[in-house]
């Protein structure tokens, strides 16, 4: 089983001082595949999806416990830098966050050039490859001096998308990379997710369930920090094992 | 008897009228300052008056000195204030660090003079031996680092901590993150954080009695008194001669020219830069 998983998550609880946010979390992460985390607020996805890049750890007062394996190897392991995994699994935030004082084209160099790894690759090729991957290139080739945060918000997104893409990593998290956005722009980003899963490993977190059916192969029920329901996203949606999965994609609740 | 709307309406105006009083009022100091220095001190002002030194009847020496010790300052304390910031901003979640905050917070009310007869004592006296642009220097320092440290400070906290993350996320360190992206995102408040406090040291008088002392002649060494405005306008204004007394409004004169010139510059420059 082990062999086609990217990413797997085993016996995982994280909590913000006293308060568990996560209990025993076990997910498989299947390679070249779109993993949607899905559940009402508060219920651990967001904690959920920042352990697996080992963003969790930066808020003060952040615990955790459990292993996270990257191609079968703990990345809370004591020997393993969290610099060294966050080049290998990138982010995309809620909030559209180019770095302001960048213009478009130093955004998505940004990732090489503030982790040194420039060297031997020629930033010109890699930015205008991001922005195509990331369907922004038509949209912005005429415009890579302004500054990254005058452009609309889905195209920072998708901006931002590409700073990611640009450090080559092996997975992609976006923590619900279109709640701040219109459904146009939203309809863009869901097509490109649809299409990095060729090249990445890509988890997204949601609260829009309709997006998770849309773009995910595998779906995270997660409710009150443990997880409900996981498996094919066909099956979490049109055949729920749980009472409680039902009730949420029914609309019931949350 | 005034219905609702009118009533409000003329609190509205009230209100408007008493903040508008009180601009009036609080403008009235720096014009009446403004207005007596360029009244008594412009005519002092010609090319022998700016270049001479002062026994010729010029205040050339106090000028030079003036930009020395904001030079010397400014390479002592700047670094060490915005670094100290940075570290409080950044680093700043431990018991050390809010040490660190209170004495700098103290040091910020600390009294000039204290901070001259401290320099005098230390330095003066104790290491060097004589009066200095050197001691002069970090007599000023003592008064410029809180201040760069506070405001550096307070200038990174309003970074939007979406900005940290964008970046660690991408896998850099987290020095690398904020020497280019946090600290760049809060240059217009650090230049002009940096910039308020060398104006203040530009002015300051008490420090430099005791470390500077004060000289007739341009730079003589590093190990020597040395000339600043405030100095010159404290001495000349002492003496009984008119002729020195208005020769210490044309030095005033001259300090606030100096340190409008440096505000001025500075925000041109960082505008500048800013929009690349």
């Amino acid at each position: 089983m082990s062999t086609n998983m990217k990413m797997q998550s085993i016996g995982l609880n994280a909590w913000f001082g006293q308060k568990q946010a996560l209990k025993d979390i076990n997910i498989s992460i299947k390679t070249n595949s779109v993993t949607a985390i899905i559940g009402p607020s508060g219920c651990g996805k967001s904690t959920f999806i920042r352990t697996l890049n080992r963003m969790h750890e930066l808020t003060p007062s952040a615990k955790l416990s459990g292993q996270i394996l990257l191609d079968g190897k703990n990345i809370y392991d004591k020997d393993i830098d969290p610099v060294m995994i966050r080049r290998r699994v990138g982010m995309v935030f809620q909030k559209p966050n180019p770095f302001p004082t960048m213009s478009i084209y130093d955004n998505v160099a940004a990732g090489l050039r503030l982790t040194g790894t420039k060297k031997g690759r020629n930033l010109d090729e890699v930015v205008r490859h991001s922005l195509e991957q990331a369907t922004l290139w038509d949209e912005v080739k005429d415009d890579l001096k302004k500054p990254g945060t005058s452009i609309s918000g889905g195209q920072q997104q998708r901006l931002c998308i590409a700073r990611a893409i640009a450090l080559q990593p092996e997975v992609i998290l976006m923590d619900e990379p279109c709640s701040a956005l219109d459904p146009i722009a939203t309809a863009k980003i869901e097509a490109l997710v649809v299409q990095l899963k060729e090249d990445y490993t890509v988890v997204i977190v949601t609260h829009n369930m309709q997006q998770a059916a849309r773009v995910s192969d595998f779906t995270a029920f997660m409710y009150l920090g443990q997880l409900i329901e996981f498996g094919y996203t066909t099956s979490v949606f049109e055949n729920p094992r749980s009472e409680l999965t039902e009730k949420y994609i029914t609309g019931k609740f949350g | 008897m005034l219905s609702g709307y009118s009533f409000r309406n003329f609190k509205n105006k009230l209100f408007f009228a008493l903040c508008l009083v009180c601009v009036v009022v609080a403008v009235i100091p720096l014009a009446s300052i403004l207005f007596e220095v360029i009244a008594r001190g412009a005519s002092q002002i010609n090319v022998q008056f700016l270049t001479a030194n002062s026994l010729q009847g010029g205040i050339g020496p106090a000028i030079q000195g003036t930009f020395i010790i904001i030079a010397f300052t400014s390479i002592v304390g700047i670094p060490i204030g915005v670094l100290s910031g940075v570290y409080l901003a950044e680093f700043g979640d431990n018991k050390y660090a809010s040490a660190v905050r209170t004495i700098n917070n103290v040091l910020t009310e600390v009294p000039s003079i204290v901070v001259g007869i401290t320099a005098f004592a230390i330095i003066v006296v104790g290491i060097t031996g004589t009066y200095s642009p050197f001691a002069g220097a970090i007599a000023l320092s003592f008064i410029l680092i809180p201040i760069v440290a506070r405001t550096t400070e307070e200038s990174l906290k309003l970074v939007p901590n979406s900005a940290r993350e964008a970046a660690l996320a991408l896998g850099a360190h987290k020095w690398r993150s904020t020497f280019s992206v946090v600290v760049p995102a809060a240059r217009s408040g650090l230049v002009t954080g940096t910039l308020l406090a060398v104006a203040r040291i530009a002015g300051e008088t008490a420090p430099l009695l005791f470390t500077i002392l004060g000289n007739n002649y341009f730079f003589q060494g590093l190990n020597q008194p040395m000339d600043a405005l405030p100095l010159r306008i404290f001495n000349n204004s002492r003496q009984p001669s008119p002729e020195l007394q208005a020769q210490a409004w044309g030095a005033a004169l001259i300090l606030i020219l100096i340190v409008l010139a440096l505000n001025i510059g500075v925000r041109l420059a960082s505008r500048g830069k800013l929009r690349r």
